[in-house]
């Protein structure tokens, strides 16, 4: 490498901001079903989780380019006996952690191991707000025991944010469930509406909700917001199949996000491991920084300069860097589209299809059977999405 | 609650402030988010210890940056910190 070019690539990392947060995916195994998982549909084919030491390297890797949001989810992170040891690492190392669980493996010898381990929050995810839906959505019982977590968390003083992903089935519950979300006192509510990845693509026209359940949950939420206050911050995620402009994925390709998977790849979103023809690196065999700032997996699709008609003139490519490579591969077929929730994408008329089959109650796709998300199903749908 | 010399306020129980040599700033955290704080912000809200009233913060900062005048900033941006709960005052 000549003195130019190392002057050049020394410029071009000093413009790429660092790798804020860190989403560290400890494993695929999971006790729940869910039918909106955004897992790989082929989780099941993935061996060998990272070891504890592995997890340690990535930390301490990610920490000096400076990662200062640490995630821990999967699956279920709790099925990790090497979670609290893992979270300790995390804390000592200066990253505000946080644990995104099921609360399914939470007791109180282990709550008190975290709290001790330094973390400082849990994000705690609810299917709805009544044991019976609750336990249908994720094929499991575990409303009572999800309840007792909460109880737990709130005791041991961590600030808890309560996730429910939102979707056809339990859209029309949501008075409820913010009740619920008030009820075990939470700080903050995700009243998240299913992005279709994963397990959610698969089950797609059973869970897109109709325009106007969509409108009475918006308005529900926002008189809770005025009667309330902001004693729980609530926030409600629209679904992106009904909007005209696609949303500012990941805050940008390479921008701010790490994924670490459970077998150790590297991806700049949760899901990018289903797109084509690019190779993402490995944390056994790459350092972050090399995965960070070169890696071709990371550079692809970073900025604006990949880009192909519609989005390469657009004035609005700079607030939304033309959506999701994901959703444009999955629709479009292209990971280089611009993604179909935009009206300016050729393929547009792929969403509005999906779009006016939803307000159609009854309509023969959505009333197949769901497929829950399980080992088996996911060797036997054996595809990305 | 009106923000005096006299109020003590105390960074939020569920936020935390630190030093971030990456971004070279203070930065506010708190669960699955961060604020980056400008040097200003920075430097009040890490007085914001529980101890110290709003009066003492203006002297230390005062003092610190050789400067005269501040406290009709601090009160501001403690009004601001207190409507975004990054601060408890009492």
């Amino acid at each position: 490498m000549t003195d130019l070019s190392e002057a050049v690539a020394v410029q071009d990392t000093a413009k790429i901001g660092p790798p804020l947060w860190l989403l560290a995916e400890l494993t695929y195994r999971c006790p729940l079903h869910c039918v909106y998982c955004y897992n790989p549909v082929d989780f099941a084919k993935t061996e060998d989780e990272l070891t504890t030491e592995q997890w340690f390297k990535v930390l301490r890797e990610a920490r000096e380019l400076g990662s200062v949001q640490c995630g821990f989810s999967g699956g279920e992170p709790m099925l990790r006996d090497d979670l609290e040891v893992i979270v300790a690492e995390a804390h000592r190392l200066g990253y505000y952690t946080n644990l995104l669980t099921s609360g399914v493996g939470l007791n109180e010898k282990r709550i008190g191991a975290l709290k001790e381990a330094g973390l400082d929050h849990i994000q705690l995810s609810f299917q709805d707000s009544t044991r019976e839906m609750n336990d249908f959505l994720s094929s499991t019982r575990t409303f009572d025991l999800k309840r007792r977590a909460a109880d737990m968390i709130k005791a041991h003083g961590y600030p808890m944010v309560m996730n429910c992903t939102i979707h056809r089935h339990n859209i029309d519950h949501i008075e409820a469930i913010l009740q619920l979300a008030s009820d075990i006192d939470a700080e903050y509510v995700e009243l998240a509406n299913t992005q279709y990845y994963g397990w959610a693509q698969v089950n797609r026209d059973q869970l897109l909700p109709s325009r106007e359940q969509l409108e009475r949950a918006e308005r529900i939420t926002n008189e809770w917001r005025e009667k309330h206050g902001n004693k729980m911050k609530l926030f409600f995620v629209v679904p992106d199949y009904y909007e005209k402009r696609p949303k500012k994925c990941m805050n940008g390709w390479g921008n701010i996000f790490l994924t670490i998977t459970p077998d150790g790849k590297a991806l700049p979103c949760h899901t990018a491991r289903m797109l084509p023809g690019l190779e993402f690196p490995d944390v056994r065999t790459s350092s972050v920084r090399e995965i960070w700032y070169e890696s071709e997996g990371f550079n692809r699709y970073r900025g604006t300069g990949w880009m192909k008609e519609p989005c390469s003139s657009c004035p609005e490519k700079e607030n939304d860097y033309g959506g999701c490579r994901c959703q444009a591969y999955m629709i479009a077929n292209d990971p280089a589209a611009a993604d179909p929730v935009c009206d300016k994408s050729p393929f547009h008329n792929r969403i509005t299809e999906v779009v006016d089959r939803a307000q159609i109650a009854g309509n023969a796709a959505q009333v197949k059977p769901l497929i829950y998300r399980g080992p088996k199903e996911s060797l036997q749908l054996d595809r990305p999405f | 609650m009106a923000i005096t010399t006299a109020t003590v306020p105390k960074v939020g129980r569920n936020f935390r402030i630190q030093w971030e040599p990456a971004q070279d700033a203070y930065v506010l955290l708190y669960p699955e988010g961060m604020v980056k704080l400008n040097q200003s912000a920075g430097e009040i809200l890490k007085r914001c210890d529980g101890a110290a009233n709003v009066a003492a913060i203006v002297a230390d900062l005062e003092t610190t940056f050789n400067a005269q005048g501040l406290e009709a900033d601090v009160i501001a941006f403690v009004e601001l910190a207190e409507q975004q709960k990054w601060v408890d005052v009492t």
